[in-house]
């Protein structure tokens, strides 16, 4: 499956939340080859800063419309610039890149917090409606108002809050063993931060439950070239653009 | 190579490594080549420069290895290589399907591994060899051999006792007379010379009030060291009896025909290849232009015109 420079047509953009924004492109060679738990490399301005690429996974194709999304908080400069993007404006995108999630799961439940909801989303469109479960945590309800997309791609939706403000009080955690327990899943998809992700695929090796793991890491090339987004493996190593970003939780050593 | 790519207008000559174009890669920031190949035609590439290559496998370094910087990125990976065993098993034979010199950085720890390593690869498929003694983000090694000129000399002649290949010594913009530098590897028996190695430099995150790179320190790279670089080589240019391949924040044609100006016989993308993949093929695009505008046939004859007294300046030129 060959990586493309694209000269994407940017659709438009919606607001998630105050700093979360999604971004639709027209991009018919990278939407029609986009698989769940892939990502693009996104050049935000033809300047020289900020001068690198910056990725994003892909949250969700329309192959009819040859359009892609993705979903990034304003952060940084990069992601101010993106922000001021309009409909009809052009972008630079390299995609799609790295291995994406394994779809064989008959009852897959995810786990995701902060912008790893992103291509959890993605893959929630690749199993199919109502196929999965998921469970989301957050600091605050704000944080999880990603709610508003997974009551319509989801069966069930659970959510947990640090503060108490929506769902169940606590991380993730505070509903995951239970969620395991019930013996329901066969396969715990998790991206989020780093924390997040490594109690759950501990929890989830104490359950006996197989887990992929969605990594995120500094990365200037995305194409396996500059080693800056390295993992330890076991017995070799790994990189989380081209080996990953999903690895079985088995896989990863050191993360 | 059944036809001359561009008529041979780009073709240059390095010491006797031929290339269709005077553009290579920057080692460390085009793989092993192959990692491209969706996005360039490989032949049309002067020659890979493949990633920095020791004898035995290297992790590289911990924690965060690479952050943006105005016009540019630090980087302290370490050098992670596979080692020579798997390079020659793995990855050469890949690489050798394509009509393309191919150059291998090597480092190690002391002379007389450099000295293996050259060894090792001494092998068909290899055209050239490239010493890094210029790597500033491992302790040993390295830098070391790259701001210490009688140590620099000690390895080239490792190498080069070592190896029938062309010889080509990376040097470092990490001292205070580059020009000692080049003129102790050019006495060694370098073939030639490729400048400049990245700049150390550290970024501090200043909410957690620590530096951002696991290595603290990092190599300085992208467009923002492309004044430093051009610099080095016009004052190298004018000293040294060796071809130089000149690189450092290459971004396109124009960036590349500076460099040739000041005295550079071929050229090395780096940076730019994270950005856009394709650019060791599509830049020779705008060579070609340049040279339809300014009227000249060949590449070759750019060379060092920006020179205090043109080509005149160099000493490579006028053997």
């Amino acid at each position: 499956m060959p990586k493309t420079i694209a000269t994407a047509k940017v659709v438009g953009q919606k607001v998630l939340n105050s700093t979360i924004k999604i971004l639709e492109v027209y991009a018919p060679e990278i939407a029609n080859q986009a698989l769940p738990g892939q990502f693009v490399n996104v050049q935000v301005c033809k300047n020289t800063a900020p001068l690198l690429r910056r990725p994003f996974g892909v949250a969700g194709v329309n192959k009819e419309a040859g359009t892609f999304t993705i979903i990034y908080r304003i952060i940084g400069e990069a992601t101010h610039i993106l922000a001021d993007v309009c409909s009809g404006d052009e972008l630079s995108i390299v995609g799609p890149l790295g291995k994406g999630f394994d779809m064989t799961a008959e009852k897959p439940l995810l786990v995701g917090g902060g912008l790893g909801l992103a291509p959890l989303k993605f893959l929630a469109e690749g199993f199919g409606a109502g196929k999965t479960d998921i469970l989301m945590g957050g600091r605050t309800k704000e944080e999880v108002c990603w709610t508003c997309i997974y009551d319509e791609l989801s069966d069930k939706v659970f959510v947990t809050t640090d503060d108490g403000s929506d769902g169940t009080k606590g991380t993730v955690m505070a509903l995951l063993p239970e969620l395991l327990a019930s013996g329901v899943y066969d396969c715990v998809y998790v991206c989020g931060p780093v924390p997040m992700m490594k109690a759950v695929a501990n929890a989830c090796l104490e359950a006996n439950v197989k887990c992929q793991v969605s990594l995120e890491k500094y990365m200037a090339c995305g194409l396996g070239a500059c080693l800056s987004c390295a993992c330890g493996g076991i017995g070799k190593r790994l990189k989380v653009c081209t080996d990953g970003p999903v690895f079985w939780a088995e896989e990863v050593v050191e993360w | 190579m059944v036809k001359a790519l561009y008529e041979g207008r780009l073709a240059v000559d390095i010491a006797g490594l031929k290339m269709q174009t005077p553009v290579t890669t920057g080692s460390g920031t085009f793989g092993f080549g192959l990692e491209f190949r969706d996005f360039l035609d490989l032949e049309k590439v002067g020659a890979v420069t493949v990633k920095g290559t020791s004898l035995l496998p290297a992790a590289g370094n911990k924690g965060q290895r690479a952050i943006e910087t105005p016009s540019g990125m630090l980087n302290c990976i370490g050098l992670e290589n596979p080692g020579s065993e798997y390079f020659l098993e793995h990855t050469l034979p890949e690489l050798r399907k394509y009509d393309v010199p191919v150059i291998v950085n090597i480092y190690g720890h002391s002379p007389e591994e450099y000295g293996e390593v050259a060894k090792k690869l001494d092998v068909d498929g290899v055209d050239a060899v490239e010493i890094n003694i210029s790597c500033p983000n491992v302790k040993e090694g390295g830098i070391v051999f790259g701001t210490c000129p009688e140590a620099a000399a000690e390895v080239v002649r490792a190498v080069k006792a070592n190896t029938s290949k062309m010889v080509i010594t990376k040097l470092s913009p990490n001292v205070t007379d580059i020009v000692t530098m080049a003129k102790a590897v050019e006495e060694a028996g370098t073939d030639a010379i490729s400048m400049i190695n990245t700049l150390l430099g550290t970024v501090i995150d200043i909410d957690r009030q620590k530096p951002v790179l696991g290595n603290i320190t990092g190599g300085l790279s992208g467009p923002a060291v492309r004044p430093v670089a051009v610099r080095l080589v016009y004052q190298v240019a004018q000293a040294v009896n060796v071809p130089i391949i000149g690189m450092g924040g290459i971004m396109n044609a124009r960036d590349a025909i500076e460099f040739m100006l000041a005295g550079a016989s071929a050229v090395s993308v780096g940076t730019v290849n994270f950005i856009q993949p394709d650019i060791a093929e599509t830049i020779a695009h705008g060579m070609l232009e340049y040279l339809d505008k300014h009227n000249v046939q060949s590449i070759n004859d750019i060379v060092g015109l920006a020179l205090p007294n043109g080509r005149a300046s160099m000493p490579y030129l006028n053997k």
